[in-house]
């Protein structure tokens, strides 16, 4: 089966072998969104500690993660961390690629919750206070409530983004169908059917993603017409 | 005579270089009703705000019942004071904002229950009778299970006097509340301060340009100019019988 061109049978014979790595790869994109997400309140709590200098060391943290590339992020997790004596340790692909693209994308999504935030009036921190709430009842009841749901059209598209970056931690040996496409590819000496494969997987997951991404966020704009109330209201 | 409820003690206030209050003294009885009037930027909204703990004095005192709010005592020394003692404070003290500042988020019924039960641990009944209650007080009990945005701005300073009047503070401050308001939004608003201002004991302090509400309501006068106190005593005294220039040039302006 050495064609160099189009083959039906060598398609069919890739979409199991490549449909094998699916679970890798949705699973990877969960486990590392659900980890920048956590990781993103991180970010945007430590930089709301009133220390001058300690909010200048995180921001040009969050810089450095945000201007490597997450390749080399990966790269770096996997093979250099275990070699530092003291702290490191050897972690399996799948769980480097998780913490790599977690805390890479973690940097963003913090923005992200920032921008929220700041997106709340001055008068709901001020009636929060005068209202005696405590600090946590204060975040809780009332900033959060109306920080967060502006934010979820944006965090979906970094979903997407995510997902489109999974293929990266192929190369540190995640099993996702990249890498399945890729060792078929070299073993069969066939690369159009599976990496074909491989594009449509993205194409027929991305796209319903973004189309439910958009609803939402029309969902949210209008929410945000119904109930709430515009600055200085 | 029972001591005051709030005493200024000369205090200051500076943003950066700019001084805005130059030594304000200052006592409130309870059950006083004060209205501070005065030149806009001449200090109003930082007094009240300094006592609603939003705004920290440079320096002086603010003692409220008996206690100094800005400091408390450590090893006996008196420091800065601590959110905690802030809080133990600040629950005696209810402000009502120029731009309403309702949470958005919830009904109006919401906007009302959610510091007493969250912040004083009331139970829920008792606080949903008692917001139904001063809701329809100031005229909303209609619209009980209405957002914010569905409501004129009349309507949501009442609901966010309804709010603060829930929480049954012994001080209450109301900046300006009728100047982000349609003039024929006003009436309303001033209808209701004049029912709590008669019907109620609790301390007042209002800053507002309306002289003919603030000559019926308030038991006393201060004309705040350029950083200090100019001038204060009964309405009628600083209203209509003073013969402060500063004081008639700006009386001119709101009285045709
Ligand atoms: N947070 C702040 N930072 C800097 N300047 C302020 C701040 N708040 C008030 N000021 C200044 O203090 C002065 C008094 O303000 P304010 O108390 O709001 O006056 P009023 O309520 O009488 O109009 C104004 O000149 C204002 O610009
Ligand atoms: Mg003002």
């Amino acid at each position: 089966m050495n064609s160099t061109y189009w083959s039906w049978d060598t398609f069919l014979d890739a979409l199991p072998f490549v449909l094998q790595g699916l679970g890798y790869t949705v699973g990877l994109t969960i486990a590392s969104y659900l980890f920048a997400l956590l990781f993103g309140f991180v970010w945007t709590f430590l930089r709301r500690l009133p220390n001058k200098v300690f909010h200048f060391v995180v921001t040009w943290i969050m810089e450095f993660i945000r201007s490597t590339p997450p390749l080399v992020q990966l790269f770096f997790i996997y093979y250099a961390w275990p070699m530092i004596p003291g702290i490191g340790v050897t972690l399996s692909p799948f769980t480097s690629a998780v913490i790599g693209l977690g805390i890479h994308f973690s940097t963003y999504i913090g923005e992200i919750y920032r921008s929220g935030i700041e997106s709340v009036d001055k008068g709901q921190w001020e009636a929060s206070r005068a209202l005696n709430f405590t600090t946590i009842d204060k975040w809780k009841k009332v900033i959060l409530p109306q920080a967060l749901p502006p934010t979820i059209p944006m965090l979906g598209n970094y979903f997407i983004i995510m997902f489109k970056e999974v293929p990266l931690a192929s190369i540190i040996g995640v099993a996702g169908i990249m890498l399945m496409a890729n060792s078929y590819g070299a073993q069969n000496w066939a690369y159009l059917e599976p990496l074909t494969i491989v594009g449509i997987i993205f194409l027929l997951l991305s796209y319903p993603s973004a189309v439910l991404i958009r609803k939402l966020e029309i969902k949210m704009n209008t929410r945000f017409d119904k109930n709430a109330t515009i600055k200085g209201n | 005579m029972t001591e005051p409820i709030v005493k200024f003690q000369d205090v200051h206030k500076s943003f950066g270089d700019t001084q805005v209050l130059k030594g304000i003294n200052l006592d409130i009885n309870s059950a006083e009703k004060v209205a501070v009037i005065g030149p806009s930027g001449s200090g109003k909204t930082t007094i009240i705000r300094m006592l609603m703990t939003l705004e920290e004095p440079t320096s002086g005192d603010i003692i409220v019942g008996g206690t100094n709010l800005w400091k408390m005592e450590k090893k006996g020394q008196m420091v800065r004071a601590n959110e905690k003692h802030l809080r133990e404070i600040r629950g005696d003290i209810g402000m009502v904002f120029q731009h309403f500042n309702l949470f958005p988020h919830m009904t109006i019924l919401e906007n009302c229950m959610t510091a007493p039960i969250h912040v004083k641990k009331e139970a829920k009944e008792e606080v949903r009778d008692r917001s139904i209650q001063m809701l329809d007080r100031v005229g909303l009990g209609d619209k009980l299970n209405n957002y914010p945005s569905q409501l004129s701005g009349g309507q949501k300073q009442r609901v966010a006097m309804a709010r603060a009047l829930v929480m049954r503070p012994k001080i209450m401050l109301f900046d300006e509340v009728t100047s982000a308001l349609d003039p024929e939004l006003v009436g309303e608003v001033l209808e209701v301060i004049r029912d709590i201002a008669k019907n109620d004991d609790m301390a007042m302090v209002l800053v507002t340009h309306e002289m003919d509400f603030a000559l019926d309501i308030a038991d006393k006068v201060l004309f705040l100019d350029e950083g200090v106190i100019a001038e204060q005593g009964t309405a009628s005294q600083v209203i209509e019988h003073s013969t402060n220039e500063r004081l008639q040039e700006f009386l001119h302006r709101f009285r045709k």
